[in-house]
Parts: structure tokens; sequence; C-alpha cells
């Protein structure tokens, strides 16, 4: 299960997160990517290290580009991943009907 | 009828609606009287918060933990900025998973819906890439199917 401890440490990162949320968009090079972040084109190309070895993200070459995009891997952890905060919230707001339903209007303090 | 709606405004922002059967008095404590709190925020079944630290004034801190009773956890810090008792809530808050993930700005409005109430949290996110991260879990998707299968049970 190394490349799954590996994709979990790739995305233990908030720079790595969002590189991934902007390659759900597409294809994109390493001077597109860096534009946003305000990161040295060296910082992200690091970044996208890590994500390549833990199978995250392919790159191919292009000229002198590299350009990268998301793995088929990379694509089903980052579901996992979100499916876990999506349905985090989801049950919270389930919750808080169930606890509304409970709270009598004699409680509420006058404005 | 769905009760929840999500949708992007300009580039960084998000915003939710919910509609609640109670009046917006409720549904304001239930945001910000730590007891209520930690009743309900608590993310996937079988999670609890053993730390509930909500001081609802300016300058106020939030700090919610969370555990799964099996050694994890992760937690959230914020800030509340403006409060107008029982229609408004401003505040920022992070989610440290353990790196601070990057601020979110929340205006949390409600307002009076017949009965009940018209919950609308906005989301300002620093930007398009971290508002991005969030779409892309398609929330909107996710948490629909959820509250078919409540309106189904009522």
């Amino acid at each position: 299960m190394q490349t799954l401890d590996s994709s979990f440490a790739a995305l233990a990162d908030p720079t790595r997160r969002a590189i991934l949320a902007r390659l759900a968009l597409g294809e994109t090079t390493v001077m597109e990517l860096a534009k946003p972040f305000e990161m040295t084109q060296p910082a992200i190309s690091r970044h996208l290290k890590v994500l390549e070895g833990a199978g995250l993200i392919v790159r191919r070459v292009e000229g002198t580009k590299r350009p990268c995009r998301l793995a088929p891997a990379g694509i089903k952890e980052i579901d996992q991943w979100l499916a876990m905060l999506r349905d985090a919230m989801a049950k919270n707001y389930d919750r808080l009907d169930v606890l509304l339903a409970t709270m009598k209007p004699e409680d509420e303090p006058q404005p | 009828m769905s009760k929840l709606t999500l949708k992007t405004e300009g580039d960084t922002h998000v915003v939710v609606t919910r509609r609640f059967a109670a009046p917006p008095q409720a549904v304001y404590r239930a945001h910000t009287d730590a007891s209520l709190v930690k009743q309900w925020l608590l993310g996937p079944e079988g999670w609890t918060m053993p730390v509930c630290i909500n001081e609802p004034k300016p300058g106020g801190r939030i700090r919610y933990e969370w555990s799964n009773g099996k050694g994890g956890g992760f937690y959230l810090t914020g800030e509340f900025l403006e409060l107008t008792p029982y229609s408004r809530i401003v505040h920022v808050e992070r989610m440290h998973l353990p790196d601070p993930t990057p601020d979110n700005h929340i205006e949390t409005t409600f307002e009076p819906d017949g009965a009940g109430t018209l919950m609308t949290m906005r989301m300002t996110l620093p930007n398009a890439e971290t508002r991005a991260a969030m779409l892309s879990s398609g929330m909107e998707h996710g948490m629909e199917a959820s509250y078919v299968r409540l309106e189904n049970l009522i």
C-alpha cells in the first residue's frame, strides 16, 4: 500500500491539494500553475515531483515543456478524500434539523 | 423539493443556502452556543467534538476539535468578526489537517422564511484555486442526495 501512503502524504499539503484541484480543470504547464500560487517555478516543480511519485499526476514531454495532468489514481484519491468532507457536511445539517426540532421557543432569549 | 443550494459567485465566492423549519433565533443559537454546536457539527457518523470553544463576540475565538474515538482527529480554528444577534454572523476559519488550509471568510445570514429560516452562507476564499479545491468535491451533488433521503423520511 505504498501508493496509498504516499498519496496521503502528497495530499497533506494544501498547495499540492490546490494544484490537484487546478489540474482537475485540465492539463497545465508548470508556468501556468506557478502563476496563481505566488511561488517560483522550482518550488512548484518540487510539489509536482511529489505528486508524480505518488502516482497522482502524469507528465508528458512536449518540446521544452512538460505539461501535467491528473492520473486516474489521483482522481480516485481526490474523490475519496473529498467524499468524506462532503458526507460530513450533509450529516451536520441533518443533525441540526433534529436538534432544532427539540428546541422549545420558550428557551430562546428575547432580542 | 430540494432544501440546499450551492453556487459560485465571481472567482472566489461560494454561496450555500439551506432552509430550516425553526425560526432564526433558534438557528442562530445553534451556531453560537457551544453546548448546541457540539451536538450537530460533528462530521461523519461516530465522530465527536471533545473541544468546542465558541466565543460569540467580535474577536472571539472558535476552536473545534474532532475525534473519531480511535486516535484519529483534526481541528478547526477561527475568529468571529461581527455578530448581529439572530440575523448575521461574520467569521474566518481554517482547517488544520494538520497543515492549515487557506482562510475561509464566511458571512452567514438567517432570514425569516414563513415559520422557518433561510440560512445563507457566503464564503470567500483567497483565490480561484482554493475555491476549485472545495468545488471539485461535487459537494452539492452529494449533499443533495443526502437531503433527498431526509425528505423521504419526513
